[in-house]
């Protein structure tokens, strides 16, 4: 019954207009960005580069589809969430808010189940969208821009990794990036069990994600032992496959702490949705 | 009908915070029963349904469908039920097709796409097919929610109000289609309503809830036509004359003066004729005389008292 209502729920995902949206969004985005950086992509790159001018000189082909692979990620990995939790906190609340739950939970079908059907179309439906997103920033980028070295600027300074050692990096950086949008879609989930209309798990999905940025990004001791447990400190976990050396251990602890999210979310919802009489 | 039962409710309860939606239901349906489920808005009749489905925990009581605990073998059970809840809701962004195969998949049936359309023609849908739902009438849904309770060839069938928010035309076509369910098709129906009419058209037994307690369970015949009927009886003048004739000639029979002009006659149906032969007789001029059921005057009484 589960195989069949995982169908059944891609059946729905496929069929409703707002799933298209995401898909939509992030081929424009990414169009964008592709055409902004084609258009003047080299002041861009001028303009970051200039202070280490100096003392270095920057020689070949800056400008190319690895660093515009990684710029997409970077600015896109912010807005997703909102993608994600546009589908997948309508799941259950959304069928609520329609009246066909009460259809649907008067089938031989248990209330895990149906949770879990969802859970699984959910982290296809991210899957799909993080694929696109990959194959737009890395294939399309390569593609339009070329290949070259990555000349990444994070806290420690500037990482070159040459393009012979990039592409493991950015399929290793997309699964942690996808853990943590399956983190957001669980959620979304979670808080669509507890709902019976459709807006408010959206909106919840982002209140709590800006809430936890907010807090994340304060620089108050106060806040400092629960920070490194917050998912949203372990969404840019992704950046740390462009570090040289990898610092492993940080990534691990940020798929384990995702995972646990994760696990956490769908048991909150299992049993909140068993629990649940469904007056709507 | 036999006297085989099918389901059986038993001392159900269910509050929400402060407030008791259901105090003490039961009630028993028999196997090949079209039992009605009588009671005023408000009475507890959806809560009932809804635990009856499982979409409501009760805080007391036992539900046992097909001889099984609904709470133990919720899956088992419901693979052998078919139901509507308030009112048919589908994917409206969908087909009527589509939402048929997508409750066919999970009905625990293998339902076949001929059988889909079996039933789309059985509720007068053919054609109709691959029409987007969100287009759908009201009566329209009504009928494709039918279609939905039948996929599986459920021996039980639930339906909450079915005629709710139809026009009249589509009520005629729902009931017939509920009696074709028990004539052609044998099925047991389960059918909550507000309206006596209504469940006395299609029931042959019913139960009747008032503010979530059950009242009166039995056969519908026997409930609509018990002996003792109270008769509205008004005189052009002397009601007070008219009572003493009715007493001295009918002495078993009980009676009220309500005005000078009007009595209120509790009498065995029978002695009707009678009793009206000797009051013209007297030169009583009978303005007129009106048979209520007891039953039917309880439950307006009921529905009056709770609007």
């Amino acid at each position: 019954m589960l195989r069949k209502n995982t169908i059944n729920e891609f059946v729905k995902i496929l069929a409703k207009p707002r799933s298209y949206i995401g898909i939509a969004a992030l081929t424009l985005l990414v169009s964008i960005i592709l055409f902004a950086m084609k258009a003047d992509g080299k002041m861009y790159i001028s303009f970051v580069t200039a202070s280490f001018e100096q003392t270095l000189s920057f020689n070949g082909h800056i400008l190319n589809g690895n660093l515009i692979a990684f710029i997409v990620l970077q600015m896109l990995i912010v807005h997703i969430p909102l993608l994600v939790a546009l589908v997948t906190g309508d799941l259950l609340s959304g069928e609520a808010a329609m009246g066909t739950l009460r259809m649907l939970l008067t089938k031989p079908i248990t209330r895990t189940q149906v949770v879990l059907s969802k859970m699984i179309a959910a982290a296809t439906y991210t899957f799909i969208l993080v694929l696109w997103m990959g194959f737009l920033a890395v294939f399309v980028g390569r593609w339009v821009f070329g290949t070259g070295d990555l000349i990444v600027l994070n806290s420690d300074g500037l990482v070159i990794l040459p393009d012979a050692d990039i592409l493991w990096r950015y399929g290793l950086a997309f699964f942690v990036a996808y853990l943590a949008l399956l983190t957001i879609a669980t959620l979304s989930i979670c808080l669509s069990a507890f709902a019976d209309n459709s807006i408010g798990p959206i909106v919840s999905t982002m209140a709590i994600i800006i809430l936890f940025t907010i807090i994340g990004s304060l620089d108050v001791s106060v806040f400092d032992h629960i920070k490194p447990y917050l998912f949203t400190t372990h969404m840019a976990s992704w950046r740390s496959f462009f570090n040289d050396p990898v610092p492993w251990s940080a990534i691990w602890e940020s798929i384990w702490i995702l995972i646990v999210h994760n696990i956490l979310f769908i048991g909150l919802a299992i049993f909140q949705f068993n629990r649940k009489d469904i007056t709507s | 009908m036999n006297d085989d039962p099918i389901l059986s409710v038993q001392h159900l309860k269910k509050t929400f915070g402060n407030f008791t939606a259901v105090k003490d239901v039961s009630f028993t349906v028999n196997k090949g029963d079209i039992f009605g489920f009588l009671g005023p808005n408000g009475a507890g009749k959806s809560t009932t349904m809804r635990c009856m489905l499982s979409l409501i925990k009760p805080d007391a009581g036992q539900i046992q469908i097909f001889g099984k605990d609904l709470f133990k073998e919720r899956v088992s059970i419901m693979s052998g039920i078919g139901s509507i809840v308030e009112k048919p809701d589908f994917y409206k962004y969908l087909s009527a097709l589509q939402n048929l195969k997508i409750f066919a998949r999970i009905s625990g049936a293998d339902v076949s796409e001929k059988q889909l359309y079996e039933q789309l023609e059985f509720v007068g849908l053919a054609g109709r097919e691959k029409d987007k739902v969100a287009g759908f009438s009201h009566g329209m849904k009504q009928r494709l929610g039918i279609a939905q309770t039948l996929l599986h060839q459920p021996e039980l069938i639930v339906l909450d109000e079915p005629t709710t928010g139809l026009d009249p035309q589509g009520i005629i076509e729902v009931r017939e289609l509920i009696l074709r369910l028990k004539n052609e098709q044998q099925k047991t129906v389960i059918l909550s309503s507000h309206q006596l009419a209504e469940i006395e058209l299609v029931a042959n037994r019913m139960v009747i809830i008032n503010r979530g307690e059950g009242v009166v369970e039995g056969d519908v015949a026997q409930l609509m036509n018990q002996q003792e009927t109270a008769l509205h009886l008004e005189l052009s003048e002397n009601a007070s004359g008219a009572a003493a004739l009715i007493t001295a000639n009918f002495p078993e029979v009980k009676l009220k003066i309500s005005s000078p002009k009007t009595l209120e006659v509790n009498i065995e149906k029978y002695y009707i004729p009678s009793l009206n032969a000797k009051l013209v007789a007297e030169g009583f001029e009978i303005m007129a005389l009106e048979p209520k059921r007891k039953l039917e005057d309880f439950f307006i009484q009921m529905t009056q008292s709770n609007a």
